[in-house]
C-alpha cells in the first residue's frame, strides 16, 4: 500500500473542497493506503474542536475523528495559519498535529502522490 | 543524497487569495526540512508562474503601504535568496502587456545571487514533466 500527501488551503465552511479532500482521505484509508492531511489557510480550521454539526454547513469532525483512529490517517495543521486566526494549541481535536510548513514538504518526500486540493 | 524535486505552479492572482502567497511560503519552507528528514534526505522546490500567476512577480508591490502586510514580491524575493528556482511564463508576461522591466526579477539588494528567469512556457512544461510531486495553487 502507498501513502498519499494531501495538501488543503480550502475553507471548512464556504464552499465543499474540503468535504471533497476529506472524502477522498477516507477512499484511500479504506484502500488500504496512509494518508497525510496538511491543512494550512483557511483550512485549518477543520481541525479546531468544538465543532457543532449544522445541516446548513459542512461538518466534518466526526469523520476526521473516525479516520484518526483507523491510525492511517494523520492530520496536521500549518502553526502559524492557525495562530493568525486566533486558533490556539488548547483548541485543537485530539489527535491532530501542528506543525510548521516544512512539515509539509517532509511528508511530500516520503510520498508516493501529492495532491493539493482546493485553495481559497 | 536523496532528493525529491517539487513543482510550485502558481496560476493565482495576487492579493485576490492567499494561493500564491502559500505558494511562496511552503516553497521557503523547504529550507528547515531537514529537520524532519533523515542524513542526505532534502527536497528542492522549483516555483513557477504562469497565466495570471505572472501578475505575482511585478515590482514595486505595496502591499505593506496599504495592507501592513508582507507583500507577494517580498517573499519573492526571500525565495531568491535561498537559491530557489523561478521561473516566469514568457508567453504570459507578453499576453498580459508586460515587459521584463516590469517584473521582480532578482534580490540584490538582500544580497542574493540566484535570479527569476522568464522562460518559454515549453520550459515549465519540462519542469512539470520532470519533478517529482506537482502542486497547483
Amino acid at each position: 500500500m502507498g501513502k498519499l500527501t494531501v495538501g488543503s488551503f480550502a475553507s471548512l465552511v464556504g464552499s465543499l473542497s474540503l468535504d471533497f479532500t476529506v472524502k477522498l482521505c477516507e477512499a484511500a484509508v479504506k484502500k488500504g493506503h496512509n494518508v497525510d492531511l496538511w491543512l494550512s489557510g483557511n483550512a485549518t480550521m477543520l481541525s479546531k474542536k468544538g465543532q457543532k454539526s449544522f445541516r446548513d454547513y459542512s461538518a466534518l469532525q466526526k469523520t476526521i475523528e473516525a479516520l484518526l483512529a483507523t491510525g492511517k490517517f494523520q492530520m496536521t495543521a500549518c502553526e502559524a495559519c492557525a495562530e493568525a486566526r486566533g486558533y490556539h494549541k488548547e483548541d485543537t481535536l485530539e489527535g491532530t498535529k501542528r506543525h510548521s510548513m516544512d512539515w509539509y514538504l517532509a511528508s511530500c518526500f516520503s510520498a508516493d502522490r501529492v495532491l493539493l486540493i482546493g485553495g481559497d | 543524497m536523496t532528493k525529491k524535486t517539487l513543482g510550485f505552479i502558481v496560476r493565482s492572482l495576487p492579493y485576490k487569495t492567499e494561493a500564491s502567497r502559500l505558494a511562496l511560503t511552503h516553497a521557503i519552507a523547504s529550507q528547515s526540512v531537514e529537520i524532519y528528514l533523515e542524513d542526505g534526505q532534502t527536497v528542492e522546490p522549483i516555483v513557477c508562474f504562469i497565466g495570471d500567476g505572472v501578475l505575482n512577480c511585478l515590482k514595486n508591490q505595496e502591499a505593506m503601504k496599504h495592507y501592513g502586510d508582507t507583500s507577494i514580491g517580498m517573499h519573492l524575493e526571500n525565495a531568491l535568496l535561498v537559491d530557489l528556482k523561478v521561473y516566469i511564463c514568457k508567453e504570459d508576461v507578453e499576453r498580459l502587456g508586460l515587459t521584463e522591466d516590469q517584473l521582480l526579477l532578482d534580490a540584490e539588494r538582500l544580497g542574493a545571487d540566484m535570479k527569476a528567469e522568464v522562460v518559454p512556457y515549453a520550459t515549465i512544461e519540462k519542469v512539470m514533466q520532470e519533478v517529482d510531486h506537482l502542486q497547483f495553487f
